[in-house]
C-alpha cells in the first residue's frame, strides 16, 4: 500500500470516535430533555449544565478532527 | 477549483519585524487581536457613560454580561470569588470578541490559533496553581489523593491525578482552538462546494452554509462560556481543594 493511501486510511480511522461521541451527546441530551420535562421549574440551570457538557463531549470529537487533519495536512 | 480551506489560518505579516533572529512581525492576528481589546473596550466604557438607574438598550448589554459572569464566579467561588472577577470577566469577553469577530467576512479569528489559546490556557493554569499553592502551601498536594482511598492505592490514583491535572491546560487550550478551527474549515468547504456546483446548483450549499454561520455564532458564544467557566471550576479547586 503506498503512502498517500495509508494517509487516507489513517485519516478516516482518526475519526472513529465519533461514533462514542454521537452516543454521548445522545444520552446527554436525553437525559437534558427528559429532565426539563418532569421538572420545568429547573429547566433554566439544567439547560446551562447541558450546554457546558454538550461542549466538554463536543471537544472530543473536534480532538479526533484535529488529528485527522494532522495525519492529512502535516505528514 | 477551489482553494484550500486551511488557507484562510495563515499568518501574513503587515509590518514584519525582527529582533535577535525572533520574529516579532506585527501580524494581521496582532491587528484582530487589538481591534478586539478596542471593540470590548468601546462596549464597556461607551455604552456605561450615561450610568442610568434605568439602564437604556446599549447599558443593558454590558449590564448583562457583567452580572452573567458576576453570577457565574459566585456560584463557584463564593464570597471571596470577587478577587478572581477581573481575570474571568477579562478572559471571557477576550475569547468572546475573538470568536465573534472572526465570524465577520474577510477578518481573521486568532483564536483559531493554539498558540493563542495556549497561552491563555497557561496563564489560566499557572494562576490557578499558584493561588493554590499561595493558600495552602504543600498541603495542595493533596489535590491529588482524594480523601479516603486505600494506601495500597493511593500511588496509582496519584499518577492518574497528575496527569490528569497537568493535561488541564492542553484540553482547555485544544477546545476552544479546536472549535473554531473545525467550525471555520467547515465554513470553507461548503464554500468551496458552491464554487464548484455551479451557479444554480450551487445555491443548496449556500443556504447550509446561512444555516452554519447562524451555528458558528452560537459555537461562538458558548465557547467563550466554557472557557470562563472551567477558568472558575479550576479555581475553585486551587480555593477548595476538593
Amino acid at each position: 500500500m503506498d503512502a498517500a493511501a495509508a494517509k487516507l486510511i489513517g485519516a478516516g480511522i482518526a475519526v472513529l470516535p465519533l461514533l462514542g461521541v454521537g452516543i454521548g451527546l445522545g444520552m446527554l441530551f436525553s437525559s437534558v430533555i427528559s429532565t426539563m420535562g418532569r421538572n420545568p421549574s429547573v429547566a433554566d440551570s439544567v439547560k446551562g449544565a447541558g450546554l457546558l457538557y454538550f461542549a466538554l463531549v463536543e471537544a472530543i470529537a473536534l480532538f479526533a478532527l484535529v488529528i485527522a487533519l494532522l495525519i492529512l495536512f502535516v505528514f | 477549483m477551489s482553494a484550500n480551506p486551511l488557507e484562510q489560518f495563515v499568518i501574513k505579516p503587515i509590518i514584519p519585524l525582527e529582533i535577535g533572529g525572533y520574529d516579532i512581525s506585527f501580524t494581521q492576528s496582532s491587528l484582530w487581536m487589538g481591534i478586539a481589546v478596542i471593540c470590548a473596550t468601546l462596549l464597556m466604557t461607551l455604552t456605561m457613560r450615561g450610568k442610568a438607574v434605568v439602564p437604556g438598550r446599549w447599558q443593558n448589554v454590558a449590564e448583562m454580561m457583567y452580572e452573567f459572569i458576576a453570577g457565574m464566579v459566585h456560584e463557584n467561588l463564593g464570597h471571596e470569588g470577587r478577587r478572581y472577577f477581573p481575570l474571568v470577566f477579562t478572559v471571557f469577553i477576550l475569547v468572546l470578541m475573538g470568536n465573534l469577530l472572526g465570524m465577520v467576512p474577510y477578518s481573521f479569528t486568532f483564536t483559531s490559533h493554539i498558540v493563542v489559546t495556549g497561552t491563555l490556557a497557561l496563564i489560566v493554569f499557572g494562576l490557578a496553581t499558584l493561588v493554590g499553592f499561595m493558600r495552602h502551601g504543600l498541603h495542595f498536594l493533596t489535590l491529588f489523593v482524594p480523601a479516603g482511598v486505600p494506601l495500597a492505592l493511593a500511588p496509582l490514583i496519584a499518577a492518574i491525578e497528575v496527569v490528569s491535572y497537568l493535561s488541564r491546560p492542553i484540553s482547555l487550550a485544544m477546545r476552544l482552538f479546536a472549535n473554531m478551527m473545525a467550525g471555520h474549515t467547515m465554513l470553507k468547504v461548503f464554500a468551496g462546494f458552491s464554487v464548484t456546483l455551479g451557479v444554480v446548483l450551487g445555491v443548496l450549499p449556500l443556504v447550509v452554509n446561512i444555516a452554519l454561520v447562524g451555528l458558528e455564532i452560537m459555537i461562538a458564544c458558548i465557547q467563550a462560556y466554557v472557557f470562563s467557566v472551567l477558568t472558575c471550576l479550576y479555581l475553585k479547586d486551587a480555593i477548595e481543594l476538593h
